[in-house]
Order: C-alpha cells, then sequence, then structure tokens
C-alpha cells in the first residue's frame, strides 16, 4: 500500500513539472492548453478515500495556479472532477469487490474502459476551465471550441503516455 | 449537536468537496488580495526560483536568434553613430539638463515564463522590487507593448500580458490620430482589438497603432501594432478594428520594464481634479 502511494506522490511531482515546463509552452493557435496534470487525479487507486482524493486534487491544482498565476482556476477545475470521478468510474463500470490492488489505467482496465473513463473526465475538466477562465457568456462558441481542441488534445496525450509507462499485469 | 457532527461525517465528501470549491472560487475573486498576502511571496519565490532554473536551460536554445536579433541592433545602432560623426554638428545638439528632465526610466528584464494558451496570460520576469520594480510599471520590448506590471515579489514580477481579459490600454491610431482603447478577446495571440474609434473617420488595413500617453503608464508613441480589419457593429458608432501585435507576445526574451518619473505628480493632478 505505501510502495502504491510513493508512486502516486512521485506522480504528482512529475506532472507538475511537466505540465508547466513543457506542456504550458505548447501553444495551438491560442486555442487549447492541453492538461496532462490530470492524469495524476484520474491514476489515483480505486479504493482511495474521499477526502485524500479532493486534498490532493486541490493541492495539484493549487501548484498549477501557482506556476501560471491562474489563482483558484486549476483548484476549482481538478477538485470538480475529483468530486465526480467516483460517480465516473461507477458509469465506466467499477471492478469487482474481490479484485484488489487494480489500478483505474489502461494496464489493468484496458483501453476501451480507460477511454470512457478518461474521456468524461477531460471533457469535464477542459469545458469548466474555459468556462470559468472566461466567465462571459457571449465567448460561448470560443468556450466549446477550445474544450473540443483542448479535450481531444488531453486525451490522446494521456493514452500515449499511458502505453508509454504502462505496467502489464501478468 | 451529535446529530449535526454525524451529518456533516456521513457527507463529509460533499462538504470537503463544497469546501474546497468556494476556497478556490474566493483565490479567483480575491485575487489583489492574495497577492498582497504572505502566502503569494511564498509560491512567487518558489515558482521564480523554478522557472528560472529552468530558462537556464532553454535560453541556450533561442540563443541563435537572440544573436541576430543583436547583431542586427548592433548594426543599427553603429550606422547611427558614424552618421553623427560626420554630419552632426554638437553645439547645436547641445541638452539642457534643466529644459530636458528624462520622464521615462528603462530597465532590461529576462523573461523566465510566458504563456499565451490561456484567456488570461501572464508573463514572468526575473526583476523584482529589489531592482525598483512596482506594479503598474510599463513592459515593452524593441518591438513594441508587452504588458503592465500586477504584482512585485523582492526577486521576480508578474506582469500581465497583453493577451489578458483584464488589459486595457489606451492607443491611437498615428495617421489620423483618433484615440481607442485595445483589448484581447481571446482566439490568436498574434491579433487584438481597437475599440472607440468613431466610425466619421477613415481607416485604413495596415495603419499603425501606437500607445497614446495618456495612461500615465506607457510612454507616447511604443508601437501597439497594425490595423487588419476593419468594421462596424450593427447599431453602433464606433469601428472594431483587428489588428496584429508587433510585438511577437509568444516568443518573448528581453524586455525593458518602463518607470514613468512623474506617475506620482500625475496621478495626484489627476486626483485633484476628480475630487472637484
Amino acid at each position: 500500500m505505501t510502495k502504491l502511494f510513493g508512486r502516486d506522490i512521485a506522480r504528482f511531482f512529475i506532472l507538475i513539472a511537466l505540465q508547466v515546463l513543457v506542456i504550458d509552452h505548447i501553444n495551438f493557435y491560442g486555442y487549447a492548453n492541453p492538461a496532462l496534470y490530470i492524469l495524476f487525479i484520474l491514476l489515483l487507486p480505486f479504493e482511495i478515500p474521499g477526502w485524500i482524493l479532493l486534498i490532493s486534487s486541490f493541492l495539484l491544482g493549487f501548484s498549477i495556479d501557482s506556476f501560471s498565476n491562474s489563482l483558484g482556476l486549476h483548484s476549482a477545475a481538478s477538485v470538480f472532477i475529483a468530486f465526480i470521478r467516483p460517480w465516473v468510474i461507477r458509469l465506466a463500470g467499477a471492478p469487482a469487490e474481490y479484485e484488489v490492488n487494480l489500478k483505474p489505467g489502461i494496464g489493468d482496465m484496458g483501453l476501451r474502459w480507460f477511454f470512457a473513463y478518461s474521456l468524461v473526465m477531460v471533457v469535464a475538466h477542459q469545458f469548466f476551465i474555459y468556462t470559468l477562465e472566461s466567465l462571459r457568456l457571449f465567448e460561448i462558441d470560443l468556450i466549446l471550441l477550445k474544450t473540443l481542441i483542448g479535450s481531444a488534445i488531453t486525451l490522446s496525450l494521456l493514452i500515449m503516455i499511458e502505453y508509454l509507462f504502462m505496467r502489464r499485469r501478468n | 449537536m451529535r446529530h449535526i457532527f454525524a451529518f456533516i461525517w456521513k457527507y463529509n465528501f460533499i462538504f470537503l468537496f463544497l469546501l474546497l470549491e468556494v476556497l478556490s472560487l474566493i483565490l479567483i475573486a480575491n485575487r489583489s488580495f492574495y497577492h498582497r498576502s504572505v502566502i503569494s511571496n511564498l509560491t512567487d519565490g518558489v515558482t521564480g526560483n523554478v522557472f528560472s532554473a529552468w530558462s537556464g536551460v532553454t535560453s541556450y536554445f533561442s540563443l541563435k536568434r537572440e544573436n541576430e536579433i543583436l547583431s542586427s541592433k548592433n548594426a543599427r545602432l553603429l550606422g547611427m553613430v558614424t552618421q553623427n560623426q560626420t554630419t552632426a554638428d554638437t553645439s547645436t545638439y547641445f541638452v539642457s539638463d534643466t529644459s530636458f528632465a528624462q520622464q521615462y526610466k528603462y530597465m532590461v528584464a529576462h523573461v523566465i515564463s510566458n504563456s499565451s494558451t490561456h484567456r488570461d496570460n501572464y508573463i514572468m520576469i526575473n526583476k523584482g522590487s529589489k531592482h525598483g520594480v512596482k506594479a503598474d510599471m510599463a513592459v515593452i520590448n524593441s518591438e513594441g507593448i508587452v504588458g503592465t506590471v500586477v504584482s512585485v515579489s523582492p526577486n521576480f514580477s508578474w506582469v500581465m500580458s497583453m493577451l489578458n481579459k483584464h488589459s486595457k490600454v489606451s492607443a491611437r491610431i498615428k495617421r489620423i490620430n483618433q484615440m481607442g482603447t485595445v483589448v484581447w478577446e481571446g482566439g490568436s495571440p498574434a491579433t487584438g482589438t481597437l475599440h472607440d474609434i468613431p466610425a466619421h473617420v477613415k481607416v485604413l488595413p495596415g495603419d499603425t497603432i501606437a500607445s497614446s500617453g495618456f495612461s500615465h503608464i506607457f510612454p507616447e508613441g511604443i508601437m501597439v501594432g497594425t490595423v487588419e480589419e476593419i468594421w462596424i457593429e450593427e447599431g453602433s458608432h464606433f469601428y472594431t478594428i483587428n489588428f496584429r501585435f508587433s510585438a511577437d507576445l509568444n516568443s518573448l526574451h528581453n524586455v525593458y520594464v518602463v518607470t514613468n518619473l512623474y506617475r506620482e505628480e500625475q496621478l495626484e493632478l489627476s486626483k485633484n481634479v476628480i475630487n472637484d
């Protein structure tokens, strides 16, 4: 169990560094800001207690916010998708009770499951962020366009990274 | 009382969610308060050090481009020097200190973090209160206007980029001398929008937009961009003008922080007028 959390803590810092030093500088003509860092929230163990899920997501968002001077924005979005995560997992099909130590990644749950699960999470996150960022109703077309492009790029990145670093179950 | 605690405990997931969400929204709403607080000094210190260490690595990749810019600038300056030596009569160019007091001071700073993908973009520079940077100072580069300083820690400062919802800069179209307001309405980081130019004057694509100097922040005549598209919204008496920024706000390396030495005096004066 401690070993599992160790991997999650390492992933927390690596993803923040990757997000603020590399991903934030990728610019699709200003129409997308892929959010790779939410992979941390996606890959937390199934059996994680709710309060750790919420607080670690808040800390993750707050760190990203400190680096991009967008106070509260990423914190709010991260806490939001952490809140809907148990519901999304139930929707995508939770693993049976007796299967312990499963992780919500491609390695354990398969590509189709992971795709459905992360699609809902990514779209929710991107839509939440761009709406909160703009807070202007007349920019709704721009918000939807950014959500579409941002989600597509984020999702492809997530799946690519998952394939690169996944550990197959024997 | 026990029932209340039991109730909160039962739904702790929802309550914790609401608490953290409200906390985030308070942070968003009270941005200026946060900037003055102790936590922001701490986080700015951490992020500033991470960014400057990283830019120490990445700045090597842009050395070639920076070199080219510097050598072309050198060539231009050299040209000016020789011109002066051959044609100028120094006695007629004598500058009296008392009649030409300096109003703007320029300080070089290095950009250590920049973004253009958000709706509100900020730039971090490696000069802070220790070097005399204060909030509301102008930031420009050799090509044009870049932004305004919004928050300062001892060694670093956050600059509100022109690519920001809250950025409003007073500017004028040079050829016809008409005043307007420059904003950024999201989308492409290469183009901005100029409002409030009355529809009875004639604006042409290619016209130069420069700062007006009325804001007490930007010096007069700093390039903002060139006009691209012009139209009039239904029922409006003003143009909406799309223009291309002269500075490439997505690739900034060295910038100048501009100090207006008379800012206090100008603000004091306008305060008196408004109070009357």
